[in-house]
């Protein structure tokens, strides 16, 4: 018995050093950094311990601007992309022939990169000397001016911010409704369509309560996902997000420990647990409001 | 037999309704596809355009007469896209090996030795999955920085190894395998990693196919910590080489050769997506990468 646990132990080595030294070590590591004050990377020294890291982030104008950007990106691409995601996998659910092929087609923006993909965005979304670009050129159908999307005014940009994530995270919120609507049980719609329920009463009274918490866990990892925004930003706007006014929470930790403005670990340690308290509140609000929902 | 025929006139009038419906949702479903499919369009579209008919465009055009490869070799001599794509490739294979290796000696453990302490350490294991990369990445950049292991294969791989998610999907699976098959081979005097190898793997190889593939894209799409632990070109992956050519360039704003370079990164995930369609969905709908 004894030589079989250790030969356990074995086994799980490679793993517990890697997690160790990767994953647990920096979780405790990062807390005492984001408490050191005045740390200087290049000597590895620091002048103090305190709070004095949290109160600079949370006075420093990138940091709040990338919390607003962050927070609207948030507030709005997790219901719309939710909702959306709703639709087409009902949708789909609903027809036959050519079933596959559409799901083939929806899940394509999961497996791309996403940063190269970004800049096809950029390129129909941007204006140019030389071009107005494609999609500028669709608003001029429709009598619309020409805007720049990727240099010009805020919400143009945010647009694109929020048009590009809807567009990279759907795939996975398709994929998931899709699986969900197809495990309801088909005994309950053949009883309602006996009945003579029309199919509205059906969809808001059989299947939305069948799928909800699917729904649930959709709109939690919606949250999570949308909070850690960044790549994205990169791929539209470049990576000085600061001077684009577009940068987001995680954009702000990365380029407080590391580029032009980097050299900074306290500052970016205090910023991702700040970041990390957000997440934590916000999943933990969702969960009690959706058991709420459950006894009500 | 008036009531017959207002019936039958209900019945045609409700299958008129159902099939405008389906209609509806036919051309609802085709607008998302185009949305969807339209960016890769025009990237392929973009990239056969030269350089002279791009730029003279003022509005842009759906399709070219004229195509040529001249932005492939572009992309390929100008800037060392062969070089980022080959280090990606070695940067996501040696990743996903070391990945699958260390989850399945871990897995096995966890679903088939006992070992005193095993459901705590388990449980330690599932808690880490919370673990958000944001936070330790801070670190671990520290980390390898102290290490020398900047610009290095070695410092690119060693903190993307591990991943709890992947080793309790294993471990779930691997329980699947029935007790007896491995008193059985107790029986015989198989040694542990020789059961391991000659029934588990094999009974559970779609699980380490799934896996191993959703490991791949990751990898292979990875750009935080590789542009945080390289600022060598020659250690650069394609999302870094793709931002340095967003950047700098082609020492012009030379947006088909770009293309190019776009097209090329994403050709080989596309053709591995349509090979595995169903296992990376499959994969991916149990626990996604991006959501």
């Amino acid at each position: 018995m004894n030589r079989n646990a250790n030969k356990a132990w074995l086994y799980l080595l490679p793993a517990i050093v890697l997690l160790g030294a990767f994953l647990i070590y920096p979780l405790v590591d990062v807390l005492i950094y984001s408490v050191e004050e005045g740390y200087n990377f290049a000597s590895q020294t620091y002048t103090g311990v305190g709070g004095y890291n949290y109160l600079y982030v949370l006075h420093d104008p990138y940091f709040l601007q990338a919390l607003k950007n962050t927070f609207i990106l948030v507030i709005i691409t997790v219901p719309l992309s939710t909702g959306i995601a709703l639709v087409i996998s009902t949708g789909l659910s609903s027809i036959r022939p050519l079933r596959q092929l559409y799901q083939t087609i929806y899940f394509l923006p999961y497996v791309t990169n996403t940063l190269a993909v970004g800049l096809v965005f950029m390129i129909l979304f941007q204006r140019t000397e030389y071009t107005d670009g494609l999609v500028n050129l669709m608003l001029g159908w429709f009598g619309a001016g020409p805007v720049d999307f990727i240099n010009g005014p805020y919400w143009a940009k945010m647009f694109v911010l929020c048009f590009y994530t809807i567009w990279v995270v759907l795939p996975f919120k398709i994929l998931v409704l899709t699986s969900a609507l197809a495990s309801v049980n088909p005994d309950y719609y053949r009883a309602a369509r006996v009945d003579g329920t029309s199919r509205t009463r059906i969809f808001f009274r059989i299947t939305l309560p069948m799928i909800s918490p699917m729904l649930v866990y959709l709109v939690i990892t919606g949250f999570i996902g949308a909070f850690k925004a960044y790549g994205d930003a990169v791929a539209l706007f470049g990576t000085d997000l600061n001077a684009a006014g577009m940068n987001t929470i995680v954009g702000y930790v990365y380029d407080m420990l590391y580029g032009d403005s980097g050299g900074y670990p306290s500052y970016a340690s205090a910023a991702a647990i700040v970041l990390f308290a957000i997440v934590l509140t916000i999943t933990c609000i969702n969960l009690l409001v959706s058991r709420k929902q459950y006894r009500d | 037999m008036i009531r017959n025929d207002e019936f039958a006139a209900r019945q045609r009038g409700m299958q008129r309704r159902r099939r405008a419906g389906k209609l509806v949702t036919y051309l609802g479903l085709s607008v998302w596809a185009v949305v969807v499919l339209f960016p890769f369009y025009w990237m392929v579209l973009t990239s056969l355009k030269s350089y002279g008919a791009y730029n003279a465009e003022h509005t842009p055009v759906f399709f070219t007469l004229a195509p040529t490869w001249e932005n492939y070799r572009q992309a390929f001599t100008a800037v060392p896209l062969g070089n980022y794509l080959l280090n990606t490739l070695i940067f996501s294979v040696l990743t996903t090996a070391a990945m699958v290796v260390v989850s399945t000696l871990a897995a096995y453990a966890f679903a088939r030795l006992r070992f005193r302490g095993r459901n705590l350490l388990f449980g330690l294991f599932l808690s880490m999955m919370m673990i958000p990369s944001e936070l330790v990445v801070i670190t671990n950049f520290v980390t390898i920085t102290n290490w020398d292991l900047r610009n290095s294969f070695l410092g690119l791989i060693l903190p993307s190894i591990t991943s709890v998610f992947y080793i309790y999907l294993l471990k779930e699976n691997f329980e699947q395998v029935p007790d007896e098959l491995y008193r059985a081979a107790k029986v015989d005097g198989t040694s542990d990693l020789k059961y391991l190898w000659k029934v588990m793997i094999p009974i559970c190889r779609p699980t380490l196919i799934t896996i191993t593939i959703l490991k791949l894209i990751e990898c292979w799409n990875s750009y935080i910590w590789p542009r945080l632990i390289t600022d060598d070109q020659a250690y650069y992956l394609v999302s870094n080489g793709i931002q340095q050519i967003r950047e700098e360039g082609f020492g012009r704003e030379n947006v088909p050769a770009m293309m190019a370079a776009v097209v090329s990164i994403s050709v080989p995930l596309i053709l591995l997506f349509l090979t595995f369609r169903k296992k990376i969905m499959q994969g991916a709908s149990q626990g996604g990468i991006k959501g």
